[in-house]
């Protein structure tokens, strides 16, 4: 019964990659893939991974779908003469027999996978205690690679910059996105009015269980982008200048906290990002509750795109 | 008692899917884009909350099924919304294919 | 064939269809469509593999797992910066084509950041 679950998702999720890959039009392409990433939740969930599934839903399905859409439609009437430049048959059977052969040689590799596999879950059990979370992935990546978690948080303020760096001259510095349209009895308004205080509430809470159960950072950081993407989309609050101090602050506070914990390591432990003995639960919470704002605030603006505007309003 | 739940848990569950299933044949049958939106907001959202309704049951603590209820909620809001909003883009840009 | 395997077999399948898409779509946006399409097919292997990997009482390695979750927040990241990057081309040139070919005259003349 479970298989023939399995196969039915499957058979959905190559169905639904299919069509994006073949859509005429780029926002259909863009529908299914957002359905697709919802499907491939499942998927992570079928294969034990609930965490994964939480980040696909809120990030690979939900941010991305969101900076797709806004793309896709902005780029739209540049679609007509992109048709024109479609490859001939010739370059397309060769991309298939190269994309087939790709796809053998995985699946050949899947079939091959060693057995039994190998594994650190056990390592990963045994010193879950002298971390003092609960959560297996939490301890992996606030603890065991921890470097990789804050060069992760590093690498998203970069990518930040790098975006940012596209501003033109004249608004470098100013508001990231469109100047919003306030519609004071739009539903729109109604909903970023009664949304978000729940929506902080359920991102603070996901960022808490995830000590013991699946959840955590980024997922609820993405909740917590996700309330002030409503605000700015319906007109109830517009985007910061990128210039503002709190803005900067806010964006480098998480990664800032997890470099000092890191170098402190280096003095009471001997060895960078290592917790002393008995402080590795509060040092873990002290840089997730740091991270949280910088993820929330980083994913939000990365979504928006570079400065467009003055900062004065026009 | 166990067996009462068991049976209110799968009857309450399958006619939830049956208004999920309806709501999908209103989506591919129905001629419009109002028609559609009014086939799979309705039918849709009775047919989540039949099923959290019937998962209730099955949640080993209160907490849990308060949980699954918020959710229900917050799906209806957010469908009740998504709907507005597409309804008024629908309007906007002409007559609905 | 358990579930693993065909996840695995899946995933496989989502890379091929990726990389057909990321050749032939001359438009940027459609291949970072594709491109995202071959990331989650990588990220399914991965998953397959901590899948196979689960021991002493975690369904999957967490290792691997924990790897996912950045993996996936650093691709939106890459994401984001491809679109700003396409957005910024189409406000300079007024046309979102990858071709050397000079194709239809631009709207305004490429400024600056053309390099």
């Amino acid at each position: 019964m479970s298989d023939a679950l399995h196969l039915a998702l499957i058979a959905l999720l190559l169905a639904l990659a299919f069509w994006t890959v073949v859509a005429r039009e780029t926002f259909a392409a863009v529908a299914g893939f957002v359905s697709y990433g919802l499907l491939l939740t499942l998927a992570w969930v079928a294969l034990s991974a609930v965490d994964v599934a939480l980040t696909e839903a809120a990030i690979g399905a939900g941010l991305t779908g969101a900076l797709l859409i806004g793309a896709a439609s902005r780029l739209r009437k540049t679609e007509a003469a992109a048709r024109t430049e479609w490859p001939g048959r010739a370059t397309r059977v060769l991309a298939a027999i190269v994309a087939s052969a790709v796809a053998a040689a995985i699946a050949a590799c899947v079939l091959l996978l060693p057995d039994p596999a190998p594994t650190l879950a056990p390592e990963v059990a045994q010193n879950l205690a002298s971390t003092g979370v609960g959560n297996p992935i939490t301890a992996v990546l606030m603890s065991f690679r921890a470097m990789d978690t804050m060069l992760e948080a590093i690498v998203l303020l970069f990518g930040l910059i790098a975006i940012w760096s596209l501003a033109s001259d004249r608004y470098w510095g100013g508001r990231p996105g469109l100047a919003p349209v306030y519609e004071p009895n739009g539903i729109l308004a109604y909903l970023a009015r009664v949304l978000p205080p729940i929506g902080i509430v359920v991102g603070i809470y996901i960022l808490w269980v995830g000590a013991d159960y699946p959840g955590g950072k980024f997922q609820g950081g993405t909740v917590l982008a996700a309330m002030w993407l409503l605000l700015m989309m319906s007109g109830l609050h517009d985007a910061p200048a990128v210039s503002r101090r709190w803005v900067r602050l806010v964006l480098i506070g998480g990664p800032a906290v997890f470099i000092l914990v890191g170098v402190l390591g280096v003095f009471v432990a001997n060895a960078f990002l290592a917790y002393p003995a008995g402080f590795a639960k509060p040092l873990i919470i002290v840089i997730e509750v740091a991270l949280l704002p910088s993820l929330a605030v980083t994913l939000t603006l990365l979504l928006i795109g570079p400065p467009q505007r003055s900062e004065s309003p026009p | 008692m166990r067996i009462a739940a068991d049976i209110f848990t799968i009857v309450a569950i399958l006619t939830g899917a049956f208004f999920f299933l309806a709501g999908t044949v209103g989506l591919l049958r129905f001629p419009d884009t109002l028609t559609r939106l009014h086939a799979l907001t309705k039918a849709d959202n009775l047919g989540l909350g039949l099923v959290v309704l019937g998962l209730l049951p099955q949640s080993n603590s209160v907490f849990a099924g308060l949980k699954m209820i918020l959710v229900w909620l917050l799906v209806l809001l957010a469908s009740a919304t998504v709907s507005q909003l597409i309804a008024r883009a629908a309007r906007r840009d002409g007559p609905p294919s | 064939m358990n579930a693993p395997t065909l996840f695995g077999l899946c995933a496989a399948v989502l890379v091929g269809l990726g990389l057909y898409g990321l050749i032939v779509h001359p438009q940027p946006l459609r291949k970072v469509l594709s491109f995202n399409l071959i990331g989650s097919g990588v990220f399914l292997v991965c998953a397959v593999i901590a899948r196979r990997g689960a021991a002493a009482g975690v369904g999957g390695d967490p290792v691997p797992q924990a790897l996912l979750i950045t993996a996936i927040v650093v691709a939106f990241a890459a994401s984001a910066l491809a679109v700003a990057l396409m957005l910024r081309q189409c406000d300079e040139t007024g046309s979102n084509s990858l071709s050397s070919d000079p194709g239809p005259a631009p709207a305004k003349p490429p400024a600056d950041g053309e390099a």
